[in-house]
């Protein structure tokens, strides 16, 4: 399972700063398992957010937020609310929020951190897309994680070793992941969001408890004869 | 002497590079840094060049200082976590050293120990900020240093990157964390680097353009190639090729482009790679 918690309230708050109408999208999956991302979390968020003065312009929760391939079909009926929101605030782990963003072409936001992916990657099978550092980045980077797109996993933009958009560390098979960032951003129209400097990591983070970082297996075996 | 006095005179700053051997036998990296010593302001001393495991860049930076030449102590991200920059930062100020450059540095699989665990625990944004915040009596834990260090703190940008917006907004970020100067890539461009300054000149820092000391056609199209953000423009490798006199056209180019950037920049950082005895003729025909 995906485990997540949610982001302090505030740290969300200011992500959607100057941004008044908001989607809300949670996750019938390990999101509601996790209580970061089901129908009850939702409802919470939206009245949270009201609260603090923003309009939700709707919600849903879907199955799987993980599976690219099934969110656009759920999303559909709900493309005239997303298209007039300003930004999509999706509560669940990090590879559904990259789902939700290579999905619509609007600014996505995360309402997690990923604790541990306990030794899944969820539905979006591609290739590893969150390495559970416990810090979610995909505010700041238009829903592509810096973490695992980026070789050196630079949280502060490019290195200049990219040539022709390609990584210098086996060009063959990796994009510049701080390339496709920068287009991203400004695909949207949010380059400003690159201006901000994250100073270091808290490398504490990505190392929860044992059994948040490993399969019901590992449980089954730590149990007692 | 830190460069930041240069430029507050308003000076031409002019700097080269010594870069550590792989070994213990400092002779000729000194003998190359001799030739130049009283010619160029410092020398940038090259941290693991290329992912190239050398001697390293704090002790050459100690033995430049104690022959007189001022060195920049070049620091990149990729072999030690924070707890050792720090460290080396502290350890660079009790050596004397005042000047340093701070990296990224290239990806482990680009040297000659591809194995290696790549680091990269900082970035260059953070490693600047990091130096800041030593300079201002803490670490990145909030402890209170006893005694505080201080450097002048440069960093690098590549104006041939494409696109060129990404380093521009990078830039920025450095500058705010803390940079007072900036070294850059290799130019052969100078259309390309005038472009590179109009982006940047809302920045208002001191900046180097760098230049790479061509030694062969066969160079140029190699750097092409492999080297991120570098591009020779033909008609100087054909320059390079139909030369009968390669070290005599190698700086007649580096002068043009000395002179080409001069009124644009606030100096010129020259990388010879063992052609050191010529830096002074470029510098000479580029009226420096």
């Amino acid at each position: 399972m995906l485990v997540s918690e949610l982001k302090p309230f505030d740290e969300i708050l200011h992500s959607l700063d100057g941004e008044s109408t908001i989607f809300l999208l949670g996750c019938h999956g390990c999101a509601e398992a996790s209580h970061t991302g089901g129908e009850e979390e939702v409802r919470a968020m939206k009245t949270s957010l009201e609260e603090a003065g923003k309009t939700i312009s709707s919600w849903t929760v879907l199955d799987f937020l993980c599976q690219k391939a099934l969110i656009k079909t759920g999303l559909q009926p709900f493309k005239g609310q997303i298209l007039a929101s300003d930004s999509v605030l999706v509560m669940c782990c990090g590879v559904g929020v990259q789902a939700a963003a290579a999905a619509v072409d609007t600014i996505i936001h995360p309402a997690c951190n990923t604790l541990s992916m306990g030794g899944a990657q969820g539905e979006w099978r591609g290739s590893e897309r969150c390495e559970e550092c416990g810090d979610c980045l995909l505010d700041f980077t238009g829903g592509i994680c810096p973490i695992t797109a980026c070789t050196k996993s630079l949280i502060n933009g490019p290195c200049g070793g990219a040539k022709d958009g390609r990584c210098e560390h086996q060009p063959d098979v990796r994009s510049c992941g701080w390339q496709l960032i920068y287009e991203r951003l400004q695909k949207l129209g949010r380059l400003d969001k690159l201006a901000e400097i994250h100073t270091v990591r808290d490398h504490a983070k990505a190392e929860p408890p044992k059994a948040l970082r490993s399969t019901t297996f590992w449980a089954l075996e730590q149990a007692k004869e | 002497m830190r460069l930041t006095e240069l430029f507050a005179d308003d000076r031409f700053v002019i700097t080269s590079e010594a870069g550590p051997p792989k070994g213990v036998d400092t002779s000729k990296m000194l003998e190359e840094v001799d030739l130049l010593l009283g010619k160029v302001d410092a020398f940038n001393v090259t941290d693991q060049q290329s992912s190239v495991m050398r001697l390293g860049s704090l002790a050459v930076s100690s033995l430049l200082k104690q022959r007189g030449a001022e060195p920049i102590f070049q620091l990149t991200c990729r072999d030690r976590n924070r707890i050792a920059l720090q460290s080396d930062l502290l350890s660079a100020h009790v050596l004397g050293i005042e000047n340093i450059l701070c990296l990224t540095g290239d990806y482990v699989s680009l040297g000659d120990h591809p194995g290696a665990k790549p680091v990269f625990d900082l970035d260059s944004v953070s490693l600047i900020q990091t130096a800041k915040t030593l300079c201002e009596g803490q670490d990145l834990a909030g402890k209170e240093l006893k005694g505080t260090p201080g450097f002048c703190i440069g960093a690098v940008v590549s104006p041939g990157a494409d696109p060129l917006e990404p380093q521009v907004i990078k830039m920025e970020n450095k500058l705010r964390a803390g940079a007072q100067f900036f070294q850059t890539q290799a130019v052969y461009d100078i259309d390309q680097f005038t472009e590179f300054m109009n982006q940047a000149e809302h920045l208002d820092t001191p900046i180097l353009g760098g230049i790479i000391l061509l030694k062969s056609a066969g160079m140029a199209r190699f750097m092409n190639r492999n080297v991120a953000g570098v591009h020779v423009p033909e008609h100087l490798i054909n320059r390079m090729e139909e030369s009968k006199d390669k070290v005599a056209t190698s700086v007649e180019i580096a002068a043009e482009l000395v002179r080409g950037m001069k009124d644009m920049c606030q100096g010129v950082h020259i990388m010879a790679l063992g052609w050191e005895k010529w830096v002074p003729d470029v510098l000479a025909r580029a009226g420096l």
